[in-house]
């Protein structure tokens, strides 16, 4: 470890979130402020109002402004920053889908909520999964502190020569943007060592007054199939970047998130669940008592979600006899989790007779409580046992409340 | 995967320089109806050359003239001349 030590100070997530914006130092933001986000929005105008961070904000009208203000800044070279959650990120749908298309490095905050058309101010991931082909690159994080070092780190990952896309990191409302919990946030010093490479990369193209430039403008033909094609290949590209600069991270100030995905208690596990986000805290607690009572559990914590980390999943789960997936959202017209979905995707990869129990969880702010995770537990393992089990289950349908 | 196709942009984002190269379409291609014009009624005002949507008006020192190559026919110019010194004619009345 090369960082300073730091004392950890209580605060919430959203403050977290935009103290270690103001570290990385952008230098256009645009933020509309929506709940569970505007403390953000809040913050970093108060950042710039006391003088302790040297950016432009851009007030806009609306979330689809703010993605147009900052994906332009970032293509005129700067470095940028915007928030959202919810109705806001798909009021930048087609915003949103331009800045992966002009490969512009934007780092965004989504903080998760449940989204329309039934009107919800509560946590769940159904943004992020109704963004999931939006050609960003996802993350999810679990904690206070996982918020403060993802956003450093994003920005690594972003403006990377080899990578060049936009970075989404995910957490979620309530649980993490309110919730107050210890975080040692980076001296100023370290961070700007941290993101000090990306200074020495060869210079990304950018718009210049004067020159007749365009980008993202001329897909005709081959020039439409040749961008999607070098994007997917980005996208691909990320999934050891983030391994990598997640090894480098802990080097320096040394933490550590596993890179793609986390693996908790799996190698001699015979089971695996995978969870994501702020649950992925309650399902390690619950793993610990279900080992401590000699159940062979383990669980993998999903933090890359686009790129979905194929490799590293199927490295995870091989061999292992039975896989619950928790999911805070749903896959309209498909019966799994979107996450069980894209798990039960390796199969051919894992053996196709392995069972992969898909639970719905936790949507509308409803906890992912330690006997939800219990029960996913025992039935996971009663299902490698050769047991009967059930393909789906919504665990608060099955609940009288 | 074996890729055999050649690079349209030098970027790996799909950055291009119109002074080199403008990759967009031969709009021409699309036209079947284009502008001509009564020179005797042209006074050079310029309209036709603002109002274009693909600006493929070619300043020609005392009038404006469609560069058939990006012209795509849609007879904005000839609706805005104030003089009527445009006139649509329909491309089946000429031999290329």
């Amino acid at each position: 470890m090369k960082a300073k030590t730091v004392k950890a100070k209580v605060i919430t997530g959203n403050v977290a979130a935009a103290t270690a914006v103001r570290l990385c130092r952008p230098e256009v933001i645009a933020c509309y402020p929506i709940t569970p986000q505007s403390e953000v929005a809040e913050q970093l105008s108060a950042f710039v109002a006391d003088g302790l961070l040297d950016a432009q904000i851009v007030e806009v009208e609306g979330e689809n402004s703010a993605m147009n203000v900052v994906c332009a800044a970032s293509v005129a070279g700067a470095r940028v920053f915007t928030a959202t959650s919810s109705y806001g990120l798909v009021y930048m749908y087609d915003t949103l889908l331009q800045a992966a298309g002009f490969r512009a490095p934007v780092v965004m905050v989504n903080v998760n909520r449940e989204t329309p058309g039934i009107h919800a101010v509560s946590s769940g991931q159904q943004d992020l999964i109704s963004t999931r082909d939006s050609g960003w690159v996802q993350i999810i994080v679990e904690n206070d502190q996982e918020i403060v070092d993802q956003i450093i780190m994003a920005y690594r990952i972003a403006e990377d020569y080899n990578i060049q896309l936009p970075v989404m990191v995910n957490y979620d409302g309530y649980y993490l943007s309110y919730l107050a919990e210890a975080v040692e946030m980076p001296d100023q010093a370290d961070v700007d060592a941290f993101l000090a490479p990306l200074k020495k990369q060869p210079p990304r193209p950018k718009l210049v007054p004067g020159e007749a430039r365009g980008c993202g403008t001329h897909g005709i033909e081959m020039g439409y199939v040749e961008a999607r094609y070098k994007h997917c290949m980005a996208l691909d590209r990320v999934k050891n970047h983030i391994d990598k600069i997640d090894k480098e991270f802990s080097e320096y100030f040394g933490r550590s998130y596993g890179g793609q995905i986390e693996e908790y208690r799996c190698n001699d596990a015979d089971i695996v669940i995978i969870a994501s986000g702020s649950a992925a805290g309650t399902t390690r607690t619950v793993v610990d008592t279900k080992r401590a009572e000699g159940v062979k559990v383990g669980m993998v914590k999903l933090r890359l979600f686009r790129p979905f980390p194929e490799e590293r999943l199927v490295q995870a789960l091989k061999g292992k006899k039975a896989i619950g997936v928790i999911d805070r959202s749903v896959s309209f017209g498909w019966k799994y989790g979107p996450m069980c979905m894209e798990v039960r995707a390796l199969c051919p990869k894992l053996g196709s007779s392995v069972p992969i129990l898909s639970y719905i969880d936790g949507l509308a702010n409803l906890d992912i409580n330690i006997p939800h995770v219990g029960r996913v537990i025992d039935e996971v393992a009663a299902a490698a046992n050769g047991k009967p089990y059930q393909d789906v289950t919504w665990i608060p349908m099955e609940e009288q409340r | 995967m074996v890729i055999k196709h050649k690079n349209v942009f030098e970027t790996e984002s799909a950055w291009s320089d119109a002074n080199k190269q403008m990759l967009c379409l031969d709009t021409g291609g699309w036209r079947t109806e284009r502008p001509v014009l009564d020179q005797t009624k042209c006074n050079y005002c310029g309209l036709c050359c603002l109002y274009c949507p693909p600006q493929c008006m070619l300043d020609k020192s005392d009038h404006y003239e469609a560069n058939l190559a990006f012209c795509k026919g849609c007879g904005i110019c000839a609706h805005e001349c104030p003089r009527g010194a445009l006139t649509m004619v329909p491309e089946g009345d000429f031999n290329q």
